[in-house]
C-alpha cells in the first residue's frame, strides 16, 4: 500500500475510534496546523484528529504503531521550537478539546487537568482558593498545560519559583506501546521527571496533576532606567550577590523597548539605554526591607518607577510582554533566540553579541530574564531583502556559540525540538546524546513519536550499548547523516 | 586474581574484605578512583570482567535499598571529593560525587550561600544523596535534590561518560538524565560530578513549635500554616506521644519575628531559634519507611501505625514522611499505609519477609530503562524497586 492509501484507510480507523467529525483530512483544514509558533518550519499533517478521553489517544497511538505511521502531540499550537511540527506522512493529534479542570484541590495544594487545558485557567480555577499556578510562559493567555509539560515551560518568575517540572506531581500518559500509565513521584524510577520536558518523543500526557502555589501577601514590583546596558547588569549582579531573590529580574535593551513603545506605548523612561523591571513578591514584612535594598541598588539608575498597585504593575509588564510580537513594528522578520549563559558573563556576551550584530550589518534586540541569564535576542531581518535571512541565521547561530562558549545552553524554556536540533552536538558529546536516547529506546523503540524532534540523529534502538563499531546502520542506509 | 590487576590498572584497587560488605554481601574488590578518567577506566574495565558493581561514597546508606544480589567490585567514590567549580555569582556549584556534604556546606557558607537540602542522616556524600534521592524538612520550599540538580556526569555501564543538564539553572536541552538518576540507587550507572543551584543563607531563621492533642488537630495546625501567606521553609509533624507540629520560617532580621508571631498566633506553642531535637533526623526504628500520601491523609497515616512502638515523622505540607515501624507487623502495616499512597521500606532488617516497594506504577516501563543503562544487570542488581 502506498502512503496515501495507507493514511487514507489509517483515516478511516480513526474515524471509527473518535468519530468522522474529529478526524481532518481536507487539505484546507490540514493546513491551519502545519505549523506551531516557529511559522519559519511548516509541514502539512497527513492526518488531524482531535480526541476527547486518553482511551481514544491510546487507540490512535496504537492503530499509528500497528501502521507504522509517524505522530505528533500538538496542544495550543504556541511553542517556539517547531516541537509540535507535524509529519506530512503522519498523524496529528490534537489534544485542544481536552480542556477540564478536574479537580482543584486546594487543601492539598493541587489540580487535576487535561492537557488541553489553557495555563491561565489553571491559575483561574485556583485563585478563589488562594492558589495560582506558578509557570507564567508569556504565551500562557492561550498555551496549554500539555505543551507546558512537553517543553517544561518556565516564564518570567521561574527565577524563584522553578519551572513547570517542579510544579507537576504526575501525568497520566499514553506511552508509544499505546498503553495508559501513571508517572508518579512513588517508588522507583523518576519518569515523571524525564517525561516533563522530553518534547514529545516520549509518549502523549493525557491528565496532569499540578502543584498550585499560595498567591503571595504582597508584590512589589519597580522599572529602572539606566543609561547603558552595563550599569543595568551591574545592578543586576549586585541583587543577587546581596542575597535577594526577586520573583523576576527582566532587562530590554534601547532597540527593544523601542519596539515596544511602538507598540503598546508602554511609555518606559525616555532615552534609557536599558531598563530593568525587578519584582518582589512574598510576605509583606520580608518583601519590604528587600525592595527597599534593591532601590539601594539600583542607584545607578536615572529613573525609578515603584508600581503602586496592580494595574501600574500591568503597565510595566505591558512593555516586556509585548516585546516579541512589538518587534514587528520595526522590523518586517525576526528570528527569536532562547540561548542561556552564566548570569555573570552578561556584560561580555551582551558586548559580543554587539560586535557581532555591527559586523555583520543585522541589528538585533535584546530582552531578556537577566536574573537567570537566559537570553532572549531578536534577530531583525527583512526576508524581501536577498541575503538578510541568512545572515540573520548566520547571527542568531552565533550568538548560539557565544552561549555555548561561556558555559551555557542552547536553550533555556523553548525547546530543542527541530529548530535547534542540529545545535546539540555542539553542546553534548555524541556520547551524551546516544546516552539521552537510551530512555528514548526504552518508551519509544519504533521512533513514531515525534521522530525527528531533539535529536540530530536517532538511535537505533535495538542495538547493545558501548557495542557500536564501524559506521552507524542509519548513515550508511543514507537515512541520516552525522553532525 | 586477573580482574584485581586490570582493575589496579585503572585505579587504586585491593581486595574486599568482611568490612567491605554491602548488607552482608562482601565485595570481591574494592576500587576507589580519583578522578572522572579513571572512574571510566575502572567501570569500562568492569564490564570486560562481567563484574557486578556497587558504588558508594560514606555509606550511610549503604543499608538502604534491598541487599544487592551480588557484588564483585565496590566502587567508594570518595576520593572524588573535589568542588570542581563554585560560580557564586551564578549561584551554581560543581561538584564531584564522592564530596561530603559537610565540606561543601562550609565551603558554601564562605559565600553565604547554601545548597538548600538536609543532610539525612547526617554525613552523606553528594554522590549518596542523589543515588537515594532523600531529602528533609526544607523540601517544603525549595523542593528535594532533583529540584536542584541542574547537570550531571555519570559513567555508563560499558564505561562511557555522559552529561545531561549543565551548569546554568534554566536549560531545557536534551532529557533530564539527572532526575532519571536521582533515587536509582545506583542501577543506572556511576554518578562521578553534579552540578547544583544554590540558594542564598537566609540571614534569620525562626523555627515555632506546638504540640497537637491528637492527629486531627495536628492537620488542622499543619494546614492553618500551609494555606498562609507566611511562605514556612518546612511544616514538620512528628509522632506519637506526643504528637508536636513546627514551622520553619528563614528571611531576613526584620521579616522573620512577626512572621514567626503570626504562626504562633495560628498553631500556639513557642517560638525558638533552634529546632526540636527530632528535626531533621530520621526516627528509630527496625523498620524504616518513606511514606507518600496527600497532606490531609495526615490523621489517616497515624490511624494505620501499629500501636505502641512506631512513629511518623515529616514533611506536612508536602506529604512526604518518614516512619519507623517494629520489623515484627511491619508488612501489615506497610499494607495499611499503602491504602492512602505509596510507602516504601528504606531499610529493614537482615531476613525479615516484607514487600520493600508496594504496588509499582510503570514497573513495565522503569525495567525497560533498566536494560538499556544495563543491559547486562551488573549495576547494584536486585538493590532497586521491583528487583531491578
Amino acid at each position: 500500500m502506498g502512503g496515501m492509501a495507507r493514511l487514507d484507510a489509517l483515516a478511516d480507523r480513526l474515524s471509527r475510534i473518535v468519530g468522522a467529525g474529529s478526524v481532518l483530512t481536507d487539505p484546507a483544514e490540514l493546513a491551519t496546523y502545519d505549523c506551531d509558533g516557529l511559522t519559519y518550519h511548516r509541514a502539512t499533517p497527513g492526518i488531524v484528529v482531535l480526541p476527547d478521553t486518553a482511551e481514544q489517544i491510546a487507540a490512535i497511538v496504537r492503530a499509528c504503531a500497528a501502521d507504522g505511521v509517524p505522530y505528533v502531540a500538538r496542544g495550543s499550537g504556541t511553542g517556539l521550537s517547531g516541537g509540535a511540527l507535524p509529519r506530512t506522512d503522519g498523524v496529528l493529534i490534537v489534544t485542544s478539546r481536552m480542556r477540564r479542570v478536574l479537580e482543584v484541590d486546594a487543601a492539598n495544594q493541587r489540580a487535576v487537568v487535561e492537557p488541553g487545558v489553557i495555563n491561565l485557567d489553571v491559575t483561574r480555577a485556583a485563585r478563589p482558593y488562594g492558589y495560582y499556578f506558578a509557570p507564567d510562559p508569556s504565551s500562557q493567555q492561550v498555551c496549554s498545560i500539555g505543551g507546558n509539560v512537553a517543553e517544561n515551560s518556565g516564564g518570567a518568575h521561574c527565577l524563584k519559583y522553578g519551572f513547570t517540572v517542579n510544579h507537576v506531581l504526575a501525568c497520566e500518559v499514553v506511552t508509544p506501546d499505546g498503553e495508559i500509565v501513571e508517572l508518579t513521584e512513588g517508588p522507583g524510577y523518576d519518569l515523571l521527571g524525564a517525561f516533563v520536558g522530553s518534547e514529545g518523543t516520549l509518549g502523549i500526557t493525557t491528565k496532569v496533576t499540578v502543584r498550585l502555589t499560595r498567591l503571595p501577601e504582597t508584590v512589589q514590583t519597580l522599572l529602572a532606567g539606566f543609561d547603558t546596558i552595563e550599569r543595568a547588569g551591574e545592578a543586576v549582579s549586585a541583587i543577587i550577590a546581596a542575597g535577594v531573590v526577586p520573583a523576576a529580574i527582566e532587562m530590554m535593551d534601547a532597540l527593544s523597548i523601542e519596539a515596544a513603545e511602538a507598540a503598546v506605548r508602554c511609555g518606559y523612561p525616555p532615552g534609557a539605554g536599558a531598563v530593568l523591571i525587578v519584582e518582589l513578591d512574598g510576605p509583606a514584612s520580608e518583601v519590604d526591607s528587600q525592595f527597599a535594598r534593591v532601590k539601594e541598588l539600583c542607584a545607578e539608575a536615572f529613573e525609578i518607577r515603584v508600581a503602586a498597585d496592580d494595574t501600574e504593575r500591568g503597565l510595566i509588564w505591558r512593555g516586556r510582554k509585548s516585546a516579541f510580537a512589538a518587534v514587528g513594528r520595526i522590523s518586517p522578520d525576526y528570528i527569536v533566540q532562547d540561548g542561556v549563559i552564566p548570569r555573570t558573563t552578561l556584560p561580555e556576551v551582551l558586548a559580543r553579541i554587539d560586535a557581532l550584530s555591527r559586523e555583520h550589518g543585522v541589528r538585533v534586540a535584546n530582552v531578556f530574564h537577566a536574573g537567570d541569564g537566559n537570553l532572549h535576542p531578536l534577530v531583525l531581518f527583512d526576508g524581501a531583502e536577498p541575503g538578510a535571512g541568512e545572515r540573520a541565521e548566520e547571527v542568531s547561530g552565533k550568538i548560539l556559540d557565544l552561549c555555548i562558549e561561556h558555559g551555557g545552553s542552547i536553550t533555556g524554556e523553548h525547546g530543542v525540538g527541530i529548530d535547534k536540533a542540529k545545535h546539540m552536538p555542539r553542546m553534548f558529546t555524541a556520547e551524551d546524546l546516544d546516552t539521552m536516547q537510551m530512555v528514548r529506546c526504552a518508551f519509544d523503540p519504533a521512533g513514531l513519536c515525534n521522530p525527528g524532534k531533539v535529536y540530530p540523529t536517532p538511535r537505533l534502538c535495538g542495538e547493545v550499548p558501548g557495542r557500536r563499531t564501524g559506521v552507524h546502520p542509519l548513515v550508511e542506509s543514507g537515512k541520516a547523516d552525522l553532525f | 586474581m586477573a580482574a584485581l590487576d586490570a582493575l589496579a590498572k585503572a585505579c587504586e584497587a585491593r581486595p574486599g574484605e568482611a568490612a567491605d560488605a554491602v548488607q552482608g554481601v562482601a565485595p570481591a574488590y574494592v576500587a576507589a578512583p580519583a578522578t572522572v578518567a579513571e572512574a571510566a577506566d575502572l567501570m569500562r574495565t568492569a564490564a570486560e570482567h562481567g563484574l557486578t558493581v556497587v558504588p558508594r561514597g560514606a555509606g550511610t546508606k549503604l543499608h538502604w535499598g534491598a541487599p544487592p544480589e551480588s557484588c564483585d567490585l565496590l566502587v567508594d567514590t570518595r576520593r572524588l571529593g573535589r568542588i570542581v567549580e563554585h560560580a557564586a555569582g551564578d549561584l551554581v556549584v560543581k561538584a564531584e560525587a564522592g564530596l561530603a556534604l559537610d565540606e561543601l556546606r562550609g565551603v558554601l557558607a564562605g559565600a553565604g550561600q547554601q545548597l538548600a537540602l538536609d543532610l539525612l542522616p547526617p554525613g552523606g556524600t553528594v554522590g549518596g544523596v542523589l543515588a537515594t534521592g532523600v531529602a528533609g524538612p526544607r523540601r517544603l520550599l525549595y523542593g528535594s535534590a532533583r529540584d536542584l540538580l541542574i547537570g550531571i556526569t555519570v559513567i555508563r555501564a560499558d564505561g562511557v561518560v555522559a552529561h545531561a543538564g549543565g551548569k546554568v539553572v534554566k536549560n531545557v536541552a536534551g532529557y533530564d538524565l539527572g532526575k532519571l538518576f536521582t533515587g536509582s540507587y545506583g542501577t543506572l550507572g556511576l554518578i562521578v560530578e553534579a552540578a547544583f543551584r544554590l540558594h542564598p543563607l537566609p540571614s534569620a531563621t525562626a523555627y515555632v513549635s506546638a504540640t497537637a492533642s491528637d492527629p486531627a488537630q495536628a492537620l488542622e495546625m499543619a494546614q492553618a500554616v500551609l494555606h498562609s501567606t507566611l511562605v514556612p521553609a518546612a511544616i514538620e509533624v512528628d509522632g506519637p506521644d506526643p504528637i508536636t507540629v513546627a514551622v520553619l520560617l528563614e528571611g531576613v532580621p526584620g521579616g522573620v519575628p512577626p512572621r514567626a508571631e503570626a504562626a504562633r498566633s495560628l498553631i500556639g506553642g513557642r517560638i525558638g531559634e533552634s529546632p526540636p531535637e527530632w528535626w531533621a533526623r530520621l526516627p528509630d526504628g527496625e523498620v524504616l519507611a518513606e511514606v507518600r500520601a496527600l497532606p490531609t491523609a495526615l490523621p489517616d497515616l497515624f490511624a494505620e501505625l501499629p500501636d505502641g512502638r512506631a512513629r511518623i515523622r515529616g514533611s506536612a505540607g508536602r506529604g512526604v514522611w518518614h516512619a519507623a515501624l517494629p520489623a515484627d507487623g511491619a508488612d501489615e502495616a506497610l499494607t495499611r499505609l499503602r491504602r492512602h499512597g505509596t510507602a516504601v521500606a528504606l531499610t529493614a532488617p537482615a531476613g525479615a519477609r516484607l514487600d520493600r516497594w508496594g504496588p509499582i506504577p510503570a514497573l513495565p516501563l522503569m525495567r525497560r530503562v533498566k536494560d538499556q543503562f544495563d543491559p547486562g544487570h551488573r549495576l547494584a542488581p536486585g538493590r532497586f524497586a521491583g528487583g531491578i
